[in-house]
């Protein structure tokens, strides 16, 4: 390997593992992510630069921050001279200036950094965004690919994002105990955001990646507050999920739904992960919202791997999750876990409170759900009318195919 | 920094709240914010049936009786409070009674680019 080459790795290993060390570090004192981002990427620069020419420098990690706080020093310094006479900021220069001098680790403040992009007072729908972004150094355009939006809409939308921290004061801290619960939910609600975009585009070139970073995420919010069950749960959820990855296609690249995935393709040591994180999370304390749907996906893997009929249990813990979240699409899954325990008739009873609820009218797999219930019913008529919405509302080239053979059957 | 906390009430449902309680909790809110640290002022003003909005066009005054917004929830008070972060500000937010009655905007107060801490 070239010096070049060893450099160009060195460089990325440390960008993989460090970036959002570093960011949340230099971002936490000043608040300015924006500021912290640029003096961190020049200093990339200058490292693939540098180290091909002088070899990689034994702690690459205090490199990279003493020349990230030097040009953050240099903005500090800049902004200064056009408002002379500023003290604190000089003092600030100086503080920077003499812990670059300091060598030892680098304190983790990930966290508080992702705590302060899930703040309540950030849009929900561009927490998860900035938090690839910052944590991960993802750039706008990848994001933007993942989430389908226009790249130069969501490079504004982070740039207002970032501004908003930095203006509307939001701390970099991880909250009190009175508030952690609900703001942890928010970090894990936004992580679990970035899974199921990767979830959901599996068949887009690239976009699988955003799942891994989503889990990566997920396994340091679980290192960084071992004690908290619900990241537990959640990092369990995505394990599941991801376990059974490779069998959701067929080799020709057809949908295979979850009763006739090939278990042999499902990752078992995914599986054993998961079970144990459940485990471990389900002796910590109150139950929420994501231990108890690891639970029903511990429940279908134990199904699928033990030909056990375990759908009233299922249901059961659909009963529960139901009183958390009061959500339409958990009345939805539920009635689908109904079907297998008391048929579908049963099922489509339940699904009647929901059947002129606004959201569910524009969910694909509400209609979907519902064509499988109205065939198994015996009402092949209106099962090949919700079948039609179903198609009409899929994005997803191998479900639409599946949905059509689906719709062909209801007329046969 | 500091926030200025903008009050937001609806004026009707001020009215019916029970006003013995209400004002007793503002008196104890009070209090808690002239003794904590840093510059905390605010003051409470009249309804919105007192207000005139002023605008200039084309050098011509025009003068409407009324607020500057006809919303169901109306500008009624102000405070200022000096906290380390969004969250300080959130904490003074929830102490404030007329949350239960209204809303409380947060606004940081502007400051020059070359003064900010």
């Amino acid at each position: 390997m070239s010096h070049a080459e060893a450099a160009g790795r060195a460089a990325e290993r440390v960008a993989r593992e460090s970036y959002g060390r570093l960011l949340a570090f230099l971002a936490a004192r000043t608040r300015d992510v924006a500021g912290a981002e640029d003096a961190l990427s020049e200093a990339f620069a200058a490292a693939l630069r540098l180290w091909p020419v002088d070899g990689v420098p034994d702690n690459p990690d205090a490199w990279l921050l003493t020349v990230a706080r030097r040009r953050q020093t240099d903005q500090l310094r800049r902004r200064q001279t056009r408002s002379a006479g500023e003290e604190h900021l000089s003092l600030i220069a100086d503080e920077l200036d003499a812990a670059a001098a300091e060598a030892g680790p680098i304190p983790d403040r990930r966290l508080a950094l992702m705590f302060a992009c899930a703040h309540p007072a950030i849009e929900r729908g561009m927490r998860a965004p900035l938090i690839l972004q910052t944590t991960l150094g993802m750039t706008a355009e990848d994001i933007a690919a993942a989430f389908l939006i226009p790249p130069a809409t969501m490079g504004q939308r982070l740039v207002r994002a970032k501004t908003r921290i930095r203006d509307a004061g939001i701390p970099f801290s991880i909250p009190g105990t009175e508030e952690l619960g609900e703001r942890l939910g928010a970090v894990l609600d936004a992580i679990y955001a970035a899974y199921s975009k990767g979830w959901n585009e599996i068949g887009d070139t690239g976009v699988p990646e955003i799942a891994e970073e989503a889990i990566w995420l997920g396994r340091l919010v679980v290192s960084l507050l071992p004690d908290e069950p619900e990241a537990k749960g959640m990092l369990a959820l995505m394990l599941y999920a991801e376990a059974r990855r490779p069998a959701r296609r067929s080799a020709a690249g057809a949908y295979v739904p979850l009763e006739e995935q090939d278990t042999s393709l499902w990752d078992d040591s995914l599986i054993a992960h998961a079970e144990q994180l459940l485990r471990d999370a389900n002796l910590g304390g109150p139950t929420g919202r994501y231990q108890i749907e690891a639970a029903i996906q511990s429940a279908h893997t134990a199904r699928r791997l033990g030909g056990l009929n375990n759908w009233p249990v299922i249901v059961q813990l659909y009963d529960h999750l139901l009183v958390l979240t009061r959500s339409p699409v958990v009345v939805l899954n539920r009635a689908v876990a109904r079907a297998e325990a008391d048929g579908p008739d049963a099922a489509l009873a339940d699904l009647a409170p929901i059947a002129d609820d606004k959201r569910m009218l524009s969910y694909q797999p509400y209609w979907a759900a519902r064509g499988h219930l109205l065939a198994r019913a015996d009402r092949p008529t209106e099962a090949a009318e919700a079948f039609t919405v179903a198609i009409g509302l899929t994005t997803d080239e191998a479900v639409r195919t599946y949905l059509q053979s689906k719709l062909e059957a209801c007329y046969s | 920094m500091r926030y200025m906390m903008l009050i937001h009430h609806d004026e009707a449902a001020m009215a019916a709240a029970p006003q013995k309680e209400l004002w007793a909790e503002y008196a104890a809110f009070n209090e808690a914010l002239g003794k904590a640290a840093g510059s905390q002022t605010g003051e409470r003003l009249q309804p919105s049936s007192a207000a005139t909005t002023v605008r200039q066009e084309d050098g011509k005054t025009d003068v409407l009786d009324g607020p500057y917004a006809d919303t169901k929830e109306q500008f009624a008070g102000y405070f200022f409070v000096e906290a380390d972060d969004l969250d300080g500000a959130i904490a003074w937010a929830k102490r404030c009674p007329s949350s239960k009655h209204g809303a409380i905007e947060i606004r940081p107060v502007f400051v020059a680019p070359g003064n900010r801490k």
